[in-house]
């Protein structure tokens, strides 16, 4: 660079302010990019909230512009909240989702503890096959699942979503709760060991409080997955009564051919509500959890 | 406090390497034992076999007089200090020294009073609030040490404690140790690569090598009389000459004849001894502090001989000069105000008191 002075040497300050004009360039480069992509995500959103404040009149006018509200009302919240099942299936969301986050963290510990600690003939491989069973599509094993289900009298039935989704659940929490476990030192367990722990209290008193971050991220994982499943249970869930949200929204707002937009968009709007707070109050450890073990903390 | 007993004790794993080769060793109870010897000499299975962090493949091993092969780790009533401290992360100081406690379901007055005396003997009472990553190597050390006391148990069990620290910080910790062995006089097992921690906290030094044991005694005992090559090597720092010689019997006298036509005389106490190799092939063996630079040839048994050091080591109290003889590398300590340089021919005395004599297929020390 013309900058540099015979001798090779580089004033200080002048190195300092290459160093702070790369560094903004980096910075403007960074916000372009982040820019680009919040419009691009933000969009499907956006639409949906304007669309929901409108009412069906405005809807089917394709003269207007579908990006503006001409005159906005809150008639779609209000009917879903005080008509038909909305609620109903926000309940039972929420119900099946609690049960299966509880189920999976509760086997998915276990198991995890187990296989990263407890070492056992074919621990190893058992892990491996833990994590291939997640690998099996869901469309592939809600035939064989339908028949499971029917043979248990549970078709129908919401609670046969909370024997289900831990198997979408399990695998995965089990094998991300196994890395984190495994980064926990061997000579904490023998500490522990010598202390006078039982496998339970080692689990319990020393694993879960040191791997937290771990089981926070898999604890979002599985509520992501439950809540937002969807071939589970339009496959067996046909009673308005017993949906979820997801099928819940579509079955009950779509008759034949007849869209009532305005309600869909509100409805998955507000069911888009639980898991913005969740990932908003756990994301900081849903990120630690993820890349643990990545870098010597 | 107990004595420790370990009797033919073997440790082998899958596919039949063995670790540990039938080692016993007695312990009594108050005594200080330190387990020395190089990477992978078994020195750790050992340790973690009477923790009963690893199974005994074969033999007894006793605490306090009962036979603890199958009594799980909890209760054998040890307690152990891992190299990496091995604290809690999530608690507090205090929790983490009243853990072990806690889970013995001790009365809650009585665990604050245990972990308050020990904090106070390890000098660690204002950090007893603090979480472990709020602390420096040396001050997690004193907790992971604190964890041991406060359980007051019939042993303590030493895991490489120190060498994660610095080496001003170790030689601290080093005395630190020895204070409370002092204090609490309860039966310790130390494990250790670093022969000077052996020396210096050690009663009793237990020195390994692949799997079984060179040789047991006090410190001193092992430096000045070690009875295999390996011992001889191991313990001192630098470590002891081994120059490949020949015993000549002459003129009723015995003598030690080195490469380059160099002869030393045996001391006359010491010919009984050696004369059964007389006339063979030897290993003579002697630590570089008796190999200095010649002055004090007055005394008996002190022989001389020209070196032509290659390297010069000053250390300040001392200079350590490095020459090579029939392809050994000796080295020798002189003082710092000798003419010691490398290229430059220097008298050397060889003071024969202390010289040993080692077979060189046995390895064994005369």
């Amino acid at each position: 660079m013309s900058t540099t002075t015979a001798g090779g040497f580089v004033p200080a300050e002048m190195k300092h302010g290459s160093l702070r004009r790369e560094r903004r360039w980096a910075m403007i480069g960074a916000y372009v990019a982040l820019a680009v992509f919040v419009v691009f995500f933000m969009t499907p959103p956006f639409h949906m909230l304007v669309t929901s404040l409108k009412g069906s009149a405005e809807i089917a006018d394709l003269s207007g512009n579908p990006w503006l509200v001409s005159a906005p009302t809150l008639q779609n919240y209000w009917e879903l909240l005080t008509q038909g099942n909305y609620l109903l299936h926000f309940r039972n969301s929420i119900i099946v989702t609690t049960c299966t986050v509880l189920i999976s963290m509760v086997v998915s510990t276990l198991a995890a503890f187990a296989l990263a600690r407890m070492k056992f003939w074919g621990s190893a491989t058992l892990a491996t096959g833990v994590f291939l069973t997640y690998l099996v599509p869901e469309t592939l094993l809600f035939i064989p699942m339908f028949q499971i289900v029917g043979s248990l009298g549970l078709y129908n039935n919401m609670w046969a979503m909370v024997l289900i989704f831990p198997t979408l659940t399990v695998p995965f929490c089990t094998w991300i709760m196994i890395g984190y476990f495994a980064s926990i030192p061997k000579e904490l367990d023998e500490a522990a060991l010598i202390d006078g722990a039982g496998h339970l209290q080692m689990l319990w008193k020393i694993f879960i409080p040191v791997a937290l971050p771990g089981i926070l991220a898999a604890m979002i994982f599985a509520f992501t997955v439950s809540w937002a499943a969807f071939i589970y249970p339009i496959a067996f869930l046909v009673s308005s009564d017993q949906m979820v949200l997801t099928v819940g929204i579509v079955s009950d707002l779509i008759r034949a051919d007849t869209f009532q937009w305005g309600k869909i968009m509100a409805g998955a709007l507000m069911a888009a509500l639980p898991p913005l707070l969740v990932y908003a109050f756990l994301m900081d450890y849903y990120i630690a959890g993820l890349t643990a073990g990545a870098t010597k903390g | 406090m107990a004595q420790v007993t370990l009797r033919k004790v073997v440790k082998a794993y899958e596919g039949g390497v063995q670790a540990v080769k039938g080692i016993d060793l007695d312990i009594a109870d108050h005594e200080f034992v330190v387990l020395v010897g190089p990477s992978g000499c078994g020195k750790s299975t050992t340790l973690r076999m009477i923790a009963g962090l690893e199974e005994i493949s074969d033999g007894e091993i006793s605490i306090g007089g009962r036979l603890v092969n199958d009594v799980p780790p909890r209760d054998r009533d040890i307690a152990m200090v891992f190299q990496n401290y091995a604290l809690y992360p999530h608690m507090t100081v205090f929790d983490n020294m009243a853990f072990g406690l806690m889970l013995r379901k001790f009365p809650k007055e009585e665990i604050k009073r245990r972990v308050e005396n020990a904090a106070r003997i390890l000098d660690i009472t204002p950090l007893l609030q603090r979480k472990p990553k709020a602390l420096s190597g040396g001050q997690r050390q004193r907790v992971a040490m604190g964890r041991a006391i406060v359980r007051d148990p019939k042993v303590f069990l030493f895991d490489e404690p120190l060498s994660n620290l610095d080496a001003k910080l170790r030689v601290q910790m080093r005395t630190e140790i020895k204070k409370v062995h002092q204090t609490v006089r309860t039966t310790t097992i130390y494990v250790t690569h670093d022969q000077v921690e052996a020396m210096t906290l050690a009663d009793r030094v237990v020195v390994m090598h692949g799997g079984v044991i060179e040789q047991v005694g006090p410190p001193q005992e092992l430096y000045h009389n070690p009875k295999t090559r390996f011992v001889a090597g191991f313990i001192g720092s630098p470590a002891m000459n081994f120059i490949p010689a020949r015993l000549e019997n002459g003129a009723g006298a015995l003598r030690v004849h080195l490469p380059g036509d160099i002869v030393l005389p045996v001391p006359a106490e010491r010919t009984a001894r050696y004369s059964a190799l007389a006339g063979k092939e030897i290993l003579f063996g002697i630590r570089p502090e008796h190999l200095t630079e010649a002055k004090n040839l007055e005394r008996p048994n002190v022989a001389q001989m020209l070196a032509t050091p290659e390297v010069t080591e000053p250390m300040g109290m001392e200079t350590l000069v490095h020459f090579k003889m029939a392809g050994a590398e000796i080295c020798g300590r002189v003082d710092p105000t000798a003419p010691a340089a490398p290229g430059q021919p220097l008298p050397m005395a060889v003071d024969l008191n202390h010289m040993h004599v080692l077979e060189p297929q046995s390895g064994r020390v005369l």
